[in-house]
């Protein structure tokens, strides 16, 4: 079951149209990698789906309900992490876990047992001082702690490692890895090889629609997502190559980048030789979402 | 019900932890101990004065002071105490925009107009507990000086004076769901008070004014009745709910 459709979604700012027609779908209990560059309009999508947002045309369902502008009875089932997750300093995290499970109708008890287990998930559970001494990363945790307190159906993150250190980057993930249990997790970033670490799904947002969507299993697997460099003598020997494999890029004065696989890699090489091409260096790069996104980007 | 409660708890929270309850606290206060204190100093600082005044031909005869005089001071006062409570919660509404709390909240399904009712209640009492405080701290030391018998229409004239706050909270509160930046809010709640004001000046629509409402110092002379005050007292009464009605559904449509 699907537990988010967005169905051609389009939102325009200005004389920019950031969304255009977008189609997704987030199956259940996926980890969904929203990629996208600056400004591709992950955050509006995100924010449409919370009902923040009017959008110009569309329909977004939430586990089956239309997300409506403004209040929207789906946001009951969906929990949210912004990029830059604000709260009211002059709260403890317990105090603010406490209004927010209040806001969602929960019973006292309850508030409190789902508290101590997510300040526990998230590291906080020794923490007395009110929220305005917290570190980014603190109040990033604090962030997750408050998205899951309802038991919501759908989490979403707004770049959710961006702005944190390696370390503040792999805690967040491991708490969202170990979370897909009981939730599904839509979290958007720029940031791949987070996508590659924790997603089973992903989709590439690009000229304000999915530009491509899948398994990241199935994807990697994809044919021109495996590479190679070779780099020969001079300029004239690289166009040389350039000419007589058609997809080859120039990504320096003498060095072309190919698609393919180790055989591919050995047909080029063999070529080099047999026309007398100097082979200063061979290199194949491994499979990574990263060279994915760079030829939808390009295209 | 229990989300709103939980809400209106986290602004009496904010309120008692920024200091700000403490800042009312302290200037309703003064304004209640200012009003007797300025009318008992009245007489000592005429005398003072009084031998420069003679040079110049001026003479002063005994300054008598009572009640009357306290209570003239604190319908002068008022205002000032007015103008520093409307600074102080200006950005009730816009510092939450600002820093982007309220997104977290509303996501998680809490009502928006529980937002502005929880906020609006808050300003609601702040005023009324202020306000009556400094009635009453200014009532106190009047009976202990002089007798607040001899004043008339004490309770018509604070209650007006009180009714007229509740309207410029009113239209900060929707003033703060129309506009970002407090700045703006504070304009136009000035803006508007001021247009009243002018529109006041014209004969026939004066007794209609709420502004009318700020002469209700005439109440202690006798100098007019509450019934004088019918008109604007119900036309004020109107515009405090009008201002709600139409708050909770501009907020409603708010982007933030």
């Amino acid at each position: 079951m699907d537990v988010l459709t967005i169905r051609g979604l389009s939102k325009r700012f200005g004389d920019k149209q950031v969304l255009d027609g977008l189609d997704l779908t987030v199956p259940e209990h996926s980890i969904f990698g929203f990629v996208g560059q600056n400004g591709a309009g992950k955050t509006t999508t995100m924010k449409s789906v919370l009902g923040l947002l009017r959008p110009d045309g569309g329909r977004i369902e939430v586990a089956g309900q239309a997300v409506t502008y403004g209040e929207t009875p789906t946001n009951r089932c969906v929990g949210y992490l912004p990029d830059v997750p604000a709260f009211y300093p002059f709260l403890t995290a317990r105090e603010y876990l406490r209004l927010c499970g209040e806001s969602l109708g929960m019973q006292s008890g309850e508030i409190r047992e789902r508290s101590d287990r997510l300040l526990s998930l998230v590291g906080l559970a020794d923490e007395t001082h009110r929220i305005k001494g917290y570190s980014r990363g603190m109040k990033q945790r604090l962030g997750i702690a408050q998205a899951l307190l309802g038991r919501p159906k759908l989490l979403l993150c707004d770049e959710p490692t961006s702005a944190l250190d390696p370390i503040g980057r792999k805690e967040i993930l491991d708490i969202l890895l170990s979370v897909r249990d009981e939730t599904t997790v839509v979290f958007s970033t720029h940031i791949l090889t987070d996508v590659e670490r924790i997603c089973t799904e992903v989709a590439f947002l690009h000229g304000g629609r999915i530009a491509l969507q899948g398994a990241v299993e199935t994807l990697m697997q994809r044919e021109g997502v495996e590479r190679f460099t070779v780099q020969t003598a001079d300029g004239g020997g690289a166009r040389q190559l350039q000419q007589a494999f058609a997809d080859a890029r120039l990504v320096g004065q003498d060095t072309v980048s190919l698609a393919g696989d180790e055989d591919r890699m050995l047909a080029v090489l063999t070529y080099m030789r047999q026309h007398g091409l100097p082979i200063r260096r061979a290199e194949r790069s491994q499979a990574s979402l990263e060279a994915l996104f760079m030829e939808v980007v390009k295209e | 019900m229990r989300a709103f409660v939980a809400f209106f708890k986290k602004e009496i929270y904010e309120s008692l932890r920024s200091g700000k309850l403490l800042i009312l606290l302290c200037l309703f206060v003064a304004f209640g101990v200012m009003n007797p204190a300025i009318a008992k100093l009245t007489p000592y600082l005429f005398r003072m004065l009084s031998e420069e005044l003679a040079e110049s031909g001026m003479v002063i005869t005994e300054v008598t002071v009572d009640a009357l005089t306290s209570w003239t001071q604190f319908f002068k006062n008022i205002p000032m105490a007015l103008i520093a409570f409307v600074l102080l919660y200006s950005g009730i509404f816009t510092g939450e925009y600002a820093a982007e709390t309220l997104v977290l909240m509303l996501t998680k399904g809490l009502a928006r107009y529980k937002v502005v009712l929880a906020k609006s209640l808050l300003l609601f009492m702040l005023w009324s507990a202020g306000y009556w405080l400094c009635f009453g701290v200014t009532y106190g030391y009047n009976a202990y000086y002089w007798d607040n018998g001899t004043v008339s229409g004490l309770v018509p004239a604070s209650v007006n004076w009180w009714l007229f706050g509740v309207l410029v909270l009113s239209l900060t509160v929707l003033f703060s769901t129309l506009l970002r930046h407090y700045g703006g809010v504070l304009l136009l709640t000035g803006g508007s008070v001021f247009i009243m004001y002018l529109l006041g000046l014209v004969p026939k629509l004066e007794a209609y004014m709420p502004t009318s409402l700020m002469n209700s110092a005439e109440l202690l002379v006798g100098a007019a009745t509450w019934g004088d005050f019918a008109e604007s007292l119900a036309v004020t009464a109107v515009c405090c709910t009008v201002c709600w009605l139409i708050s909770v559904p501009i907020f409603n449509r708010k982007q933030l």
